[in-house]
Order: C-alpha cells, then structure tokens, then sequence
C-alpha cells in the first residue's frame, strides 16, 4: 500500500473504502503512475475435465481412459488437476472408479491432484488411497443444497466441518466450491449476500481456497461483477477462483471481468467436457483451451502449453466419440 | 470518486458502459453467403421479415457482388424487393463497386456497405486488389452516394490478424479507418475476420482507431472462431463502442478454418447486452424463432448457446 498519497491514506474512512471497494488501492496507484496492466500477471488454471466434466458426461468413460486422460493432462503445464470424486457411486456411477483412477496415475511432482469429498467417510477414503488435497461442495442455494446433496445449506457445512478438521491434523489443504453463484435452476437469482454468507462459512472453516460457480451458466458479466464484488468483501481476492459454464456463451465475458477485478484462479475443463444436466443438449463447462487461448492473447501466464492441451482433448473426445466443445480445438484440428 | 466507482467491470479507462447499443445484423447477407446450401429467395426474405419484427434496428439484406464470385448472392434484386421494409428499420446491401452501387440504388436500396482490409495480401487475395486500390475503388461509391443521397457504412476486415500476413498493426487499421470515414462513411465496422483477436488485441486496436475515428462512428464485427467474441466485444463497450454486428443463430462458418464457426451469434450477444441492462430494442424469444427458422431449412444446428439451452428445465 506504501504509493498510496498520503492526503487519501489520512482520509478516516480509507480502510473502509478500501475493504468496500478493493480495486480503490489499484485505481490509485494507476493515478499516480499512469494506467497499469489491468489484468493479473499469472493465472493458475484448475482443470477440472476428469471430474466435473466427466461426471457430467452419459457415457460410462473406462478407467484406463481417464488415467490417460489425466496423465496426458499432468504433461501440459497445467498445476491443478482435478482428479475424481469420492462420492457413492450410487450417486455417481461414473466415479465409480475412484480409487483405481487415483492410484494409476503417474502423479507429476508440479501438479496437484484435488478429489472432491462430500463428507468424512469420502474423505477417509480418499486419503487411504493416496489424496493430498480434496474438495468440498456448498451451495448458495438452499433448493440446490437440498436436490443435489440431500441436506441443507447448514448441515453441509457441518459435514465439512468434520473433513476439513481432519484434513486440517494430517496437513491436507481443502478447497471450497461454491455452487450456484450466479443463479440457480430452482430458485432462479441468489443473491450476492447469499454467495458472500456461504463463502465465508467456508472459507471460515478452513478452505484455503473458494471457487464460485456459475454452475447453469446463466450469469452474464455485470452479476458476475456485483457477485464478485460482495464476496471480495469478506474473503482475500488471492483466496478466489471463478469457474463459468459455458452454456449461454458466457463463459469467457465473464472471466474476463473476474480477472479485470483481481481473479487470479480460473477453472476450466479440457474440450468443455460436461453438459449441463438442467438443459439437455447445453454445453456446460468453459473449455481449458479456450480460456488459455484468451489468456495467453492477453499476455497472462498460465505455464500451460495450448497444444498439449488440445491434444488431450482430442484424445478424450475420440474416446468419447463425440465433438470437442472447444472453438480452439474446433478452429485448429483438422477434421 | 465517481469515476473510479464506474471501474465495477475493472475497465482501466473507467469509461460506464453504453445504455444502448445498436445491433447491425449481418446473418442474412455476411452470414448466408458463408453458408454451403444455397437459400432460396424466399426463404431469405421470410428470414428478413421475421428480424424485422424481432425489433433488430439495421438488417444487412443482401450484397450486390457478381453472382460468379458470390452465388449465394445472386438473388439479390429478388430479395431486396421481396422484403417487407419495417419503417425505422435500415436495409444496407454490399456493393463493391460503382457497379453494384448502381444495381443496389436500382434495385431500392437507402444503404450501402463498402469493403476495406486492413491487410495487403487479404485485399488482393480476397477482392484482387491492393489496399490503396480498393480505396480508390471505394470513393467512386462514396462520391455517388453523397449525390444521391444514399449512406454508407465501411467495414475494415483483418483488424485483429490475417489468415495470410498473421498480425496487423493498429496503425495500419487506424489508417484504412480513416481513409473511410474521411471519404464519407458514416459508421466504420471494424472486423475480427478470422475471429483470433482477444481483448488485448481488440483494446489495442481500438485506442489506435479512436485517435482518428469518433468512437460513436465506430463499430465491432467480431468472430466467434476461437471463442473471443463475447470477451473481445465486452472490452469493446468498455472502451465506448455503442454498436456491434452480429449473425443470427451464429450463420456463417469461417472459410479459412474448415468446420470451425465463424460470426457471433446474435442471440448470444443480445443475451450478454441484456443481461448487463444495456437496452437493444430487440426481443430475444422473436430472434430465437428466426434462429430456428433458419436452423431447421439448413438442416443444422445453430451455433447459438443461448438457443441450444433453450429447452430449459
């Protein structure tokens, strides 16, 4: 904060100007300085395709794919790789396969490999068959709570209040996703208050990360904005992840804003795997190689190779038999 | 303060985003023409009618090129007569050159559109002439315009890279911006024509462009190739763009990226306009219906999103 002129740091409510408007120390140091790169420098990209994308996928994908797939995945530079998820495969028949899928891979010393654990008993799992770090998943809606993990917004959290203790005593970072940050498919609009209290709760608990979701795609860039700026209030930007579904087209304006007010985390997953389970036919998840694509054209580091990435995506779109949903894949791999 | 409280979408130069914005349509005249199936007359103008009444403020109805470079295109007298002109509503027609000029008056139209690259090797590849040439070319039209009283839009192709010379500097597109609008053209469409811009590039160019054409005379044609579109054409308000060209369910594949898609979708655009309070004019559902329109007598799938999630919960 040290550029800030000083008749503006004795003004008696800086702080709090501060704390409500957190781009003020930026705008002020771009006064003083001249207009600076408005977009952060390095982006960490979670790459969530072999979870979030294939949970979401019909077809039942073989576990030796899904290795490959992240294996593939481990040699492109991307740090975060979203592994699998130790939900039942009651629930989730397509993770079924966790333990397998987490035990085959060959575990890149640069990247971490999350898996999403929605209560103690996943948790315990995971950890056994070799988890260095997991996944925990809010909601901002009560109605989405209650359909997709059968409880209510309070007693998930009490649910990853026992994870996140346990992770805590054996040093196993959590991360916290918040679903439905810009809109739900049962209650329509969430408030940013909303997002903000949930938020909280679990950054509170102990995730050191949160990622807010626009899990129907349906937010467009000024809820994003307003959204952001409300959570901004309670939780360090650096502790912020956006992850957009792309299934109104949206997806990358609204990654852009994010960036443009400090996001320096986005979630993406390969060839946009997964449509959206509440408009079939949709595509849901932003593709990986779009948004490198976008990032690299702004000059942000990623430390991810584009080609590679495509490549992945090729691979598990031929296994898939189906289209990419990338427009970067779409433009470059030859048909 | 005020202004820094502005800076809620980040933008650097603090500028609020446009109340309204105009959408030139381009889908039955740049996006047809990209199209492989060939669109019977009337079938194009049931197109046009219906965006027409979707409340789309300018339709680009059809381009007078020689039926031998563009038989997409060839119908062009039939389609321009056969519409039904919604008053308010502009019709503007492609004319290349003095020629076309003559056959579009002829044929009814109030609104021509001119042409221009800002890529050498783009302009001889694409109308066999250089820049310079073109431009010579393109004031025979302005020139006749004027005297009739007809008004001309420009469009400057390549302004974010060229499928044959890779990137293209700002000046230079700042420079073919200006030779438009100096010779007449009341509004200069500025094209992301193979869709690789990203909002670096597009905030680059503009402030280039900006120096020499007022911002409100200045348009965004932006691809959808890579997936940009949305993203380059938000950083485009920003920076105080009030007017963006789009095509209806997404029309117009890209010709130098075979089965890559080509223009914005219109639907996706109004969506994201909507969406952050700027007014359009345009009625959403009614777009989606033309979209579906033109969809089903293709026989494909359009390149909408916001279509494709249509069928909603």
């Amino acid at each position: 904060m040290g550029s800030i002129p000083s008749a503006v740091k004795h003004c008696l409510s800086y702080e709090t100007l501060a704390q409500d408007y957190p781009w003020l120390a930026r705008w002020l140091q771009e006064e003083k300085y001249g207009a600076i790169c408005e977009f952060p420098k390095t982006v960490k990209i979670v790459e969530v395709g072999p979870r979030d994308g294939l949970q979401n996928e019909k077809e039942m994908v073989p576990t030796e794919v899904k290795i490959q797939l992240i294996n593939m995945l481990s040699e492109t530079g991307l740090p975060v790789i979203e592994a699998t998820s130790f939900v039942s495969f009651k629930w989730v028949p397509q993770m079924a396969d966790h333990v397998d899928v987490l035990k085959g891979i060959t575990k890149s010393p640069h990247v971490k490999y999350p898996v999403l654990t929605p209560n103690l008993r996943g948790y315990q799992a995971a950890v056994e068959a070799g988890a260095t770090e997991v996944a925990v998943f809010g909601s901002a809606s009560e109605t989405f709570s209650k359909k997709n993990i059968n409880c209510s917004i309070k007693e998930s959290m009490l649910r990853f209040k026992e994870v996140i203790s346990s992770a805590k005593q054996a040093g196993i970072p959590v991360r916290g996703y918040v679903s439905c940050a810009l809109g739900c498919p049962y209650e329509g609009h969430i408030e940013p208050a909303k997002v903000t209290e949930v938020a909280k709760m679990m950054y509170d608990l102990g995730c050191y990360e949160i990622s807010l979701g626009d899990t129907i795609g349906v937010g467009t860039p000024k809820l994003m904005a307003n959204m952001l700026q409300s959570v901004m209030k309670e939780i360090p930007t650096s502790a912020l992840a956006v992850h957009c579904h792309d299934t109104h087209g949206q997806a990358l304006a609204n990654i852009l804003i994010a960036l443009q007010m400090g996001i320096s985390v986005v979630d993406s997953s390969v060839a946009g795997l997964g449509g959206c389970p509440y408009a079939p036919g949709a595509s849901g998840n932003v593709s990986t190689e779009d948004v490198v694509y976008m990032l690299h054209g702004l000059g942000i580091e990623t430390g991810v190779n584009l080609s590679k990435v495509i490549n992945a995506g090729e691979f598990i779109c031929q296994a898939l038999n189906r289209r990419t949903h990338s427009k970067v894949a779409q433009a470059t791999v030859k048909s | 303060m005020s202004s820094c409280l502005n800076i809620e979408f980040g933008a650097a130069a603090g500028k609020p985003l446009p109340a309204k914005v105009k959408i030139v349509e381009v889908g039955p005249r740049d996006g047809l023409q990209n199209e492989q199936t060939i669109v019977p007359a009337e079938v194009k103008i049931r197109l046009i009618d219906m965006l027409s009444e979707a409340g789309l403020p300018v339709i680009e109805a059809t381009s007078f090129v020689s039926p031998k470079w563009v038989p997409q295109m060839a119908d062009q007298v039939e389609v321009m007569q056969g519409i039904h002109k919604k008053p308010g509503v502009n019709y503007p027609v492609l004319t290349p050159n003095l020629k076309g000029f003559q056959a579009a008056v002829k044929a009814g139209a109030q609104e021509v559109a001119i042409f221009g690259a800002a890529s050498e090797l783009f302009s001889k590849k694409n109308i066999n002439c250089s820049v310079e040439e073109s431009l010579q070319r393109f004031e025979e039209v302005t020139k006749a315009a004027k005297a009739q009283g007809v008004l001309v839009r420009g469009y400057v192709s390549c302004v974010l890279g060229c499928p044959y010379e890779g990137k293209v500097s700002p000046e230079k597109v700042a420079h073919v911006a200006k030779r438009l609008y100096a010779m007449g053209c009341y509004e200069i469409s500025l094209g992301d024509t193979t869709g690789v811009g990203t909002p670096g590039g597009m905030s680059e160019m503009l402030e280039a462009v900006k120096q020499e054409v007022p911002v409100d005379a200045l348009a965004v044609h932006c691809h959808d190739t890579y997936g940009q579109a949305l993203a380059n054409i938000l950083v485009a308000l920003q920076m105080g763009i009030s007017v963006v060209d789009s095509s209806i369910a997404g029309l117009g594949g890209c010709p130098y990226a075979k089965g890559a898609s080509g223009n914005v979708a219109t639907e996706d655009v109004v969506y994201m306009l909507h969406g952050l309070g700027i007014q359009t004019g345009v009625d959403l559902h009614k777009l989606m219906d033309a979209g579906a329109f033109i969809c089903q007598f293709l026989n494909r799938r359009t390149s909408s999103k916001v279509s494709q999630a249509a069928c909603k919960l």
